[in-house]
């Protein structure tokens, strides 16, 4: 897998933002609401989710700088 | 890249006590960035803030940390820069702490245009007071003290810093936010009055008072309201209807007011007290 993205679930709220806007389905909402990575395969390393997430939770690994 | 961020982050106060899908940590977020591209060290940086939901950035974030009263993290901001010029100092306030308690104190710091960032993020309400309008609340919308709807208009806070005096002014929003990374860093290294609106989300305090409940719903609305002023300028006014502009909207080459003081230090110096 090209891109590792981690998440913290204790610092994620749920509201939903980063599946909202991942551009390749890659993310989805839990029975909590929490972020899972259900895609891994599908991520471009675009880095929105990460960008874009208001609580620091979500990391995507593997993306040169 | 988080990396980056997280070495800026106080990380056992998070996670913070904002509300899910909050703009103001995506915002948080591109500030922190902004600094770590620029090598800024915590030690030479100080963050100013007043009251309200944005101010609460304060906690979390590891620099030189100044919380202060409602309104008034500018003129506090102030008296830091002139008594040590050598620090970086930025603001970051709301649309209620920064253009109503405060307004004041905006419009006369950026006449004075002395060395300050300020981050006005505008989330059209006063989130932590209760849900009241601000001066930046569209017209129409509802608040807790507009319960059928605001009547006044609101007022473009941009267009009045730039009228103010302000030597730096640039909008964008946290969807838009690999540009307001952009518009931050460059406000941050302007010499000058610099100022970054940033258009974001309350759900909890506008959003469910005005039919838009999902913090992605909110984004979708700025992603599909903001023009950059690039684009603006190629397109007939009837197109610009209901939208907002985005990018840098105004630079000027002004006076930067600490540099000036060093002037009047210097004269005072010379006499010796005299009057």
């Amino acid at each position: 897998m090209r891109y590792q993205i981690q998440v913290n679930t204790k610092w994620c709220k749920a509201c939903g933002i980063c599946v909202e806007f991942c551009p390749k389905a890659v993310l989805a909402q839990g029975d909590d609401g929490k972020v899972q990575v259900k895609n891994p395969e599908a991520c471009i390393g675009c880095q929105l989710c990460e960008l874009r997430c208001p609580d620091f939770a979500i990391e995507v690994g593997g993306v040169e700088k | 890249m988080a990396t980056a961020t997280m070495n800026y982050l106080r990380q056992h106060k998070l996670p913070h006590i904002w509300c899910p899908g909050c703009g103001d940590g995506i915002m948080v977020g591109a500030l922190l960035r902004a600094i770590d591209k620029l090598g800024w060290s915590k030690d030479e940086t100080v963050v100013v803030t007043g009251i309200g939901c944005s101010a609460r950035s304060n906690a979390i974030i590891d620099f030189n940390t100044f919380q202060t009263t409602h309104g008034r993290a500018l003129g506090f901001a102030t008296g830091l820069k002139l008594a040590r010029p050598e620090l970086n100092v930025v603001v970051i306030t709301g649309d209620g702490d920064g253009a109503g308690i405060g307004g004041n104190h905006l419009i006369h710091t950026a006449r004075r245009n002395i060395d300050i960032t300020t981050i006005l993020v505008n989330n059209s309400i006063y989130g932590m007071t209760g849900g009241q309008y601000s001066p930046l609340t569209p017209a129409g919308a509802k608040a807790t003290t507009a319960p059928f709807g605001r009547v006044e208009p609101n007022f473009d806070v941009c267009e009045l810093v730039k009228g103010a005096g302000a030597s730096f002014v640039a909008r964008s929003t946290v969807f838009h936010v690999r540009q307001l990374e952009e518009m931050i860093s460059q406000a941050l290294t302007h010499k000058g009055f610099s100022f970054v609106e940033v258009i974001a989300q309350c759900p909890t305090g506008f959003g469910r008072r005005n039919k838009m409940r999902s913090p992605a719903e909110m984004m979708k609305w700025q992603r599909d309201h903001a023009v950059s002023a690039e684009a603006a300028s190629k397109l007939p006014p009837e197109k610009l209807e209901g939208k907002f502009l985005t990018g840098v909207l105004h630079r000027s080459d002004r006076s930067e007011y600490t540099e000036m003081y060093q002037q009047v230090i210097a004269e005072a110096s010379k006499r010796g007290g005299e009057q």
